[in-house]
């Protein structure tokens, strides 16, 4: 052996005591000390809930989400009945709190932004203004905000049969922006949107137009590269964004045909007010339409103004429709524009006065009905509470980001830029907002997946989100409090990682090259 | 002096004239409305606009608050008053369910006459803060802060107070036997004796003498039992004790996460990335539901504790968050001249790091403590009691069905009077810490 120094390691053999003092053990030693401790409160865990599972005599097993829900939901985004699944039912309360925190997001965006924005403005009183609406928000407890606007909504609005219009001509209540909207306690009707037969070729025109915006605004910012000269870029953005998709829904509208209305009874060339006379006084209109059609709605915008009681009988298409007529099952049928009378068979006469067929989109306006208003679309008072809710509040924190975001560019870079002689927009555009951009994003995204899980407060108001259907009545009904909860937790952390790691990734792009 | 001038000027003034005022539209009133709020015609139209906002909020709000009727025992009651006083279409807040339940509203069901109790916790909690927020203050106070849990637990829910006694002199046998041991037999058995120590006494001695003890020398206060607390009370209670009991936990997984042991880093980014990444409302339920499952069978307690452990979980990930940024935004110097120092992990973290990034956290942990006691109010849907628990029971009353602008207004300011004022204690640390850091 060769002599040794005092700066050489020291040899003599390992000895347990450096486990914990020497430094380039005691870190495993931590770790497997921690791991032991780790394992072991799990095992505790496990076996405990093991144990009060085979107490209750209960299994651990996800096949319930497979077995027959059995309960309704009052809002779906996808087609649902209580027949179905638990699996489909989580589903759709999943699709309900995308639905709300996705509206939330917008607004709360739009109003924070505007708050934020305006708290800066010179104008004394605006900015006192914004700084009351943002300290207001952001000190009170969202639970609140939701239940008193809930609360508002449900107490404070009209209900549907205060629309009726009195004999005298007076009426409780009346409805908005010439009578297509009507606030009421049990909800809000705004009108619905009913895609006709050439809906697809004006989508198409539509984003054709979107996409010679894109082309535009390159070709300008090519060609002042180039040139130095400047295109206008908004207005003729807004020109191509509105007037091809109008010009084409004007021609469609105009082209649209009429659709062919066949009765069952009465005589040839006749029109609707005759051939509802002909029924009698008790006489009653069974029409066979296609639901979800405009050819439908006009068919029943002509029927809700004709003298007869009438009703609807949905069909899957013409040829269904004319079979049931013929089995008796409606005495009137609408088949789409181009139908050949001749092949209507005996016993139907086509009607002189056959609505048309509709525009490429037409609007299913809510109408009073018997004691609720009839078609259109019922955003529930639930919704809307926990949407304004969210909003209001998401947009105050918000508000603050934006806020905080502009201040954090120096002063010096507007007066920078304003020295170049860019105009103030410009400054704003080009100088200001991608700076403040940087500060802004992650704050606002958190911002977003603060209110995505805040929207779980949606059982204050009862909406349906993945909390009720799949935490709530599902767990209640089947009893398992352990699987459903887990999905439940999953769905959240699995939606806050996903942000988050879109978050990390902007983060990375935008972040300061720094050297 | 150039010649150029000397030869051009024809009129030299010999006497200054006296200064004259600003010109009417550059001075006083005229000139700030002129600068804020009408500078341009955007501006002028947002200033309309928002005259025209607060004169519509006020002329509503201003003769409903007014006309308020205070004494009526129903709503009807209330109504019927209003008709008789002001007429059938005056607008009246009938703030009389206020003065017949504020009682509710502030202390859920704790008895009457025991009022001054949760009120002297509340002075004790103060008065025990106020020597960690000012470092003016003697340091002997600390000894009261040390004891105030205690004091705190034992006003609240009252009972005999030997058991109070008896726990809290199982920390002190904690510490006695660290002191004493740690010279004679190092460090990290001192440490595991100071943890087994009091907990076997805590398991074998504690209950035996408090029951012991109360029973020579009964002194006590009545018990009030958990399930009568409620309203702002329980919310102070849930907030308060969150807060404390998950600044330690905090910090610990703050210093977990930055740590260089593959391990306990992973654990504790695991951690906290679960808790946060779940609402909270989903960690309720999970302690209503499921808290069960996990405990050995039979362990049952109480609902109003489990809220409490889970709060304190929960608030723990978010107070690691805020301290890891205290952490990080140290000068990497700081930690390197207290390893140069020779001082170990604890003891640099402890006597150098913790201290400076635990004073820049304190902002932070302020907001995360505004959005905890804004989040106490997702108890009542496990079942407890707090404010809002309480609206929605009296507005399903007979009395006072129909009602909520009232009962909303009040709870809504009494958070805002919490909130606020912490949200500008924060404000005034932030600033003060930035002036100590120039």
């Amino acid at each position: 052996m060769a002599t040794t120094t005092s700066t050489d390691p020291h040899r003599s053999g390992f000895r347990l005591s450096q486990l914990i003092y020497d430094t380039r053990y005691r870190s495993i030693t931590i770790q497997v000390i921690a791991l032991i401790l780790l394992v072991a409160a799990f095992w505790w865990l496990i076996s405990n809930t093991v144990q009060n599972l085979a107490l209750l005599g209960k299994d651990f097993d996800f096949g319930f989400l497979g077995a027959r829900a059995g309960y309704d939901i009052n809002q779906m985004l996808i087609e649902y009945d209580n027949s179905m699944s638990h699996g489909r039912a989580a589903i759709v309360g999943i699709l309900n709190t995308l639905l709300v925190a996705f509206l939330g997001c917008i607004t709360a965006t739009v109003l924070g932004v505007i708050a934020g924005v305006l708290r800066l403005s010179k104008n004394w009183i605006v900015a006192r203004l914004m700084a009351v609406y943002v300290e207001g928000f952001r000190n009170v407890p969202l639970l609140l905000w939701i239940v008193l606007i809930f609360a508002v909504m449900t107490e404070a609005t009209p209900q549907p049969r205060d629309f009726r219009v009195l004999d005298d001509g007076t009426s409780g209540a009346s409805m908005l922006l010439g009578d297509t909207i009507a606030i009421t306690n049990r909800g809000v009707f705004i009108p619905a949107p009913v895609w006709g037969s050439g809906a697809l070729a004006l989508l198409i025109v539509f984003l054709a137009s979107l996409v010679a915006i894109f082309g535009y605004r390159r070709w300008a910012a090519a060609r002042q590269e180039r040139t130095g000269q400047i295109a206008p870029t908004f207005t003729v953005s807004l020109a191509l964004f509105f007037v091809p998709t109008i010009l084409v829904f004007l021609v469609m509208a105009f082209v649209s045909d009429r659709q062919t209305l066949i009765a069952y009874g009465g005589a040839a060339d006749q029109d609707f007010a005759t051939f509802a006379e002909t029924l009698g006084p008790d006489g009653r209109v069974s029409a066979c339409v296609v639901p979800g059609t405009t050819e439908a709605l006009l068919t029943r915008r002509l029927l809700r103004g004709g003298p007869a009681a009438f009703d609807l009988v949905p069909v899957s298409g013409p040829e269904d429709a004319i079979a049931r007529a013929e089995a008796g099952e409606c005495n009137l049928v609408s088949l789409p524009p181009g139908t050949d009378p001749a092949t209507v068979p005996a016993g139907g006469f086509a009607l002189t006065d056959s609505p048309r067929a509709g525009n490429p989109v037409e609007f299913d306006v809510p109408v009073l009905g018997g004691f609720n208003f009839e078609g259109g679309l019922q955003v529930r008072n639930s919704l809307i509470a926990l949407w304004l809710a969210l909003s209001l509040y998401t947009g105050a924190f918000i508000a603050e980001i934006v806020r905080g975001g502009i201040l954090a560019i120096s002063r010096g870079q507007s007066e920078a830029s304003f020295a170049l002689g860019l105009r103030p927009n410009r400054t704003m555009r080009l100088v200001i907002l991608p700076q403040a951009l940087r500060v802004i994003i992650p704050p606002l995204i958190s911002q977003y997946l603060n209110l995505t899980k805040n929207s779980s407060l949606a059982i204050a108001v009862g909406y349906m989100d993945v909390r009720a259907t799949l935490g709530g009545i599902t767990i209640n009904q089947t009893g398992r409090e352990l699987e459903g909860m887990l999905l439940l937790g999953s769905f959240y952390l699995a939606l806050s990682l996903l942000i988050s790691g879109v978050l990390n990734v902007y983060n990375n792009r935008v972040k300061l090259r720094e050297r | 002096m150039s010649d150029t001038h000397a030869q051009t000027v024809r009129f030299v003034r010999e006497s200054m004239l006296p200064p004259a005022e600003p010109p009417t539209k550059e001075r006083g009133a005229v000139k700030w409305v002129r600068e804020n709020l009408v500078s341009s015609w955007l501006n002028a139209i947002l200033t309309i606009l928002s005259i025209y906002f607060i004169w519509y909020v006020v002329s509503h709000v201003a003769p409903w608050f007014l006309n308020g009727i205070w004494d009526a025992s129903s709503l009807s009651e209330c109504r019927e008053i209003r008709d008789a006083t002001l007429g059938p279409d005056a607008e009246a807040a009938c703030f009389a369910v206020i003065a017949d339940r504020w009682q509710q509203l502030l202390f859920g069901f704790y008895p009457q006459d025991q009022y001054w109790r949760p009120v002297l916790a509340l002075v004790a909690f103060f008065v025990a803060l106020a020597p960690v927020l000012f470092p003016g203050l003697p340091k002997r106070m600390l000894w009261f802060t040390a004891a105030s849990p205690f004091v705190m637990f034992f006003l609240i829910w009252g009972g005999s107070i030997w058991g109070p006694i008896f726990i809290a002199l199982g920390f002190v046998i904690g510490w006695l036997v660290w002191r004493f041991l740690a010279p004679v037999a190092g460090p990290i058995l001192a440490l595991i004796a100071a943890i087994i120590v009091p907990i076997l006494y805590w398991y074998f001695v504690a209950g035996l003498a408090a029951t012991e003890a109360g029973g020579l020398i009964p002194i006590g206060l009545e018990r009030v039992e958990s399930r009568d607390l409620g309203g702002f009370l329980l919310s102070i209670i849930i907030g308060l004790s969150g807060i404390i009991l998950s600044m330690p936990l905090g910090i610990l997984l703050a210093l977990g996460r930055q740590s260089d042991l593959f391990l306990i880093n992973k654990v504790s980014v695991g951690f906290i990335e679960t808790i946060r990444g779940v609402p909270l409302i989903v960690w309720l339920f999970t302690a209503q539901l499921i808290l069960g499952y996990f405990l050995p069978p039979g362990t049952t307690f109480d609902i109003t504790l489990r809220v409490i452990i889970m709060v304190t979980l929960f608030s723990s990930a978010y107070i690691a968050e805020v301290v890891r940024g205290g952490l990080a935004a140290l000068p990497k110097g700081q930690y390197e001249a207290a390893d140069a120092l020779g001082l170990d992990y604890w003891k640099s973290m402890r006597l150098i790091i913790l201290p400076q990034a635990l004073k820049i956290s304190i902002p932070g942990i302020v907001n995360t403590f505004i959005g905890l006691f804004k989040d106490t109010t997702l108890v009542v849907f496990i079942g407890l009691l707090d404010p809002i628990g309480f609206s929605n029971a009296i507005r399903a009353s007979t009395d006072w069905n129909g009602i909520y602008w009232e009962l909303f207004v009040f709870i809504g300011v009494l958070f805002f009077i919490f909130c606020y004022s912490m949200g500008r204690y924060s404000l005034y640390l932030e600033k003060k810490l930035a002036r100590e850091h120039r």
